[in-house]
């Protein structure tokens, strides 16, 4: 059986995820862009990116960027994490070379009327100390270890 | 595609726009590939035994929601496909502002996505403010929500998009 690896009531506000530091290679941007299903050339063609875009070369696509979000989430969960909403900003874009940095932190938590515990979070990922891409998230947590946020649904699942 | 002008905004505020369907199943092999390209190794996408117990057999990450609805690069009898937020290129078209930014961007997630599905997709404009005049020039703020539903009808996300159409400072006054 797979047990729930965090439970809301561990939660504390204030509490930092662990970092991650990713270096972005010219891979990582093409990869990204296709599992996205985003043809288009800022995402693969540094020529174009260059001399149409005027930008210093290919960069992350924003789906790829929410896949990277989640993942950044998840990894802290655990897979009884479950997503309810997402917000994202984006300053600025993230290239080959730079190592992309994912912060986050804890600002809330609770439980909804139907019972159902989550925490917010603040997001962030930066390059050299810019951030790129700000992110609000709130993800839905077990209240116990028999407790599973995927078995909500209908009226029960109010994200 | 038609041009969405200000006296047409009233009308259009609430109002499913641009409803069409996926053009292929939502399918396992891109969920690998997304999960790869982001060195995602959550259970949930990779071992069948975890799926099964957890959330009742596979499902796709749901920060995918959008990629099932970007058209193939190239596909036989198809014209020039719609773009993926035509509302907003309407409302550029009709208000004439030539420039726009997205300043956000949220996804609220419901029921599930699952490989086999066939989801449906819809736009709808959500507001359009009165004139105003930020840094970038003046225009107009918007609101536009994509639906998503699956084959039975339950949703299963819903995006909101803000974006800020303008004419940059010095230029003609936007209508």
């Amino acid at each position: 059986m797979t047990a729930p690896t965090l439970l809301r009531g561990a939660v504390t506000v204030g509490d930092a995820l662990p970092e991650l530091a990713y270096p972005v290679t010219a891979t990582t941007v093409v990869l990204g862009a296709l599992a996205a299903r985003d043809w288009r050339p800022m995402h693969h063609d540094k020529d174009f990116a260059v001399h149409r875009n005027g930008t210093r070369d290919i960069f992350l696509n924003t789906p790829n960027l929410a896949s990277w979000f989640e993942r950044y989430i998840t990894d802290w969960t655990g897979p009884y994490g479950r997503l309810q909403r997402v917000t994202f900003r984006m300053l600025g874009s993230i290239f080959p070379g730079d190592t992309m940095v994912f912060r986050g932190t804890v600002t809330d938590t609770g439980v909804d009327d139907t019972g159902c515990g989550w925490v917010a979070l603040d997001i962030s990922v930066s390059v050299d100390g810019d951030t790129k891409t700000s992110c609000t998230a709130r993800v839905a947590l077990p209240e116990t270890e028999h407790d599973n946020p995927w078995s909500r649904t209908g009226d029960r699942w109010t994200p | 595609m038609s041009a969405i002008g200000i006296d047409d905004v009233e009308g259009l505020l609430g109002v499913g726009q641009y409803e069409e369907v996926g053009e292929f199943p939502v399918e396992q092999g891109y969920i690998w590939t997304t999960c790869s390209s982001v060195e995602n190794g959550n259970p949930l996408f990779w071992d069948p035994e975890v799926a099964d117990e957890v959330t009742g057999g596979p499902i796709a990450p749901p920060t995918m929601v959008s990629v099932w609805f970007r058209p193939h690069h190239w596909a036989p009898d198809r014209s020039t496909p719609g773009l993926p937020l035509q509302i907003h290129f309407d409302l550029k078209e009709g208000l004439g502002l030539p420039e726009a930014v997205m300043s956000d961007n949220t996804i609220v997630f419901h029921e599930p996505v699952r490989p086999g599905d066939r989801l449906r997709t819809r736009q709808i404009l959500r507001s359009v403010s009165d004139v105003k005049t930020t840094k970038l020039g003046t225009g107009r703020f918007w609101v536009i929500d994509v639906e998503y539903h699956n084959q039975r009808g339950d949703l299963v996300a819903v995006e909101s998009y803000t974006g800020f159409g303008y004419r940059r400072a010095g230029s003609e006054e936007a209508s």
